[in-house]
């Protein structure tokens, strides 16, 4: 699993490049939190384009993030997810709980305005 | 096809839970199986696999997971066994939701069970727990009735 961070303000948007399964769950865990909680970051932006693996480990480390940014008042967003992923994630529900974005732009764009 | 038999016992760490998934993506595309058949196989194979790693062994990496594969004509079934803590109530934690962790999402058995045809969990306390799926294999289509 590649992790490609990018930090603007208080936003995290992490590219993720492999297989999100138990083991490379606490790597991307990690990633989050450590910016969470040393810069601040409320907003994260999860690019999945290139994950090809996703099973309840992977899932459960998207929705405790979640869990994580939602008291603290910030927000996960999820981009680019692959048609396979996706059947996945619809299955557990995911998507009821965390809004997902065609691309980054879009996400970015969401809650920037008004 | 030809029957075939697979067996696999590993280390209960981490790193080895894709080492099963690229294994049952292999038979699978041997066996000719859809792509999405070949998806749904891998995560099922994870989820067993993680369970008997996470809460069968309790992520203590000294122990050995395992992995049996059983090819026939007609089904593919694949038994993975661990010697761990076992579970206290079956019914409960099959239940959607039903996690010990909260950062997870209490779906393992739920993928088992909508991605396999069958499952059987066999868990004694202290003993171990043996989760057995399959998967029906469709025949050449001579007559399927």
């Amino acid at each position: 699993m590649n992790l490609e961070k990018s930090i603007e303000r208080l936003t995290l948007l992490l590219r993720l490049d492999g297989e999100l399964d138990m083991h490379t769950a606490s790597k991307v865990r990690q990633a989050i939190d450590v910016e969470i909680e040393k810069r601040g970051i409320r907003t994260v932006i999860l690019n999945l384009q290139d994950v090809r693996f996703v099973d309840s480990s992977g899932l459960g480390v998207i929705i405790g993030r979640y869990k994580k940014l939602l008291p603290l008042g910030g927000n996960l967003k999820i981009t680019n997810v692959p048609p396979h992923i996706y059947k996945i994630m619809e299955l557990s529900g995911l998507p009821k709980i965390i809004k997902f974005y065609v691309d980054e732009a879009q996400a970015y764009e969401e809650g920037r305005g008004a | 096809m030809k029957t075939n038999h697979l067996n696999l016992t590993f280390s209960s760490i981490a790193e080895n839970v894709s080492i099963t998934r690229v294994l049952i993506a292999s038979v699978g595309a041997q066996l000719d199986l859809a792509l999405n058949d070949i998806e749904e196989l891998k995560v099922a194979v994870s989820e067993a696999v993680s369970n008997a790693i996470i809460h069968g062994y309790q992520s203590n990496p000294n122990h050995i997971v395992y992995f049996d594969l059983d090819i026939a004509d007609d089904s593919l079934k694949i038994v993975v066994k661990d010697d761990g803590c076992g579970i206290t109530n079956i019914e409960q934690a099959m239940q959607p939701a039903y996690s010990t962790d909260p950062e997870r999402m209490g779906l393992g058995f739920v993928f088992m069970q909508s991605f396999m045809d069958d499952l059987q969990v066999e868990s004694t306390l202290e003993v171990g727990t043996t989760v057995t799926m399959i998967k029906h294999l469709k025949q050449i289509p001579i007559s399927s009735h």
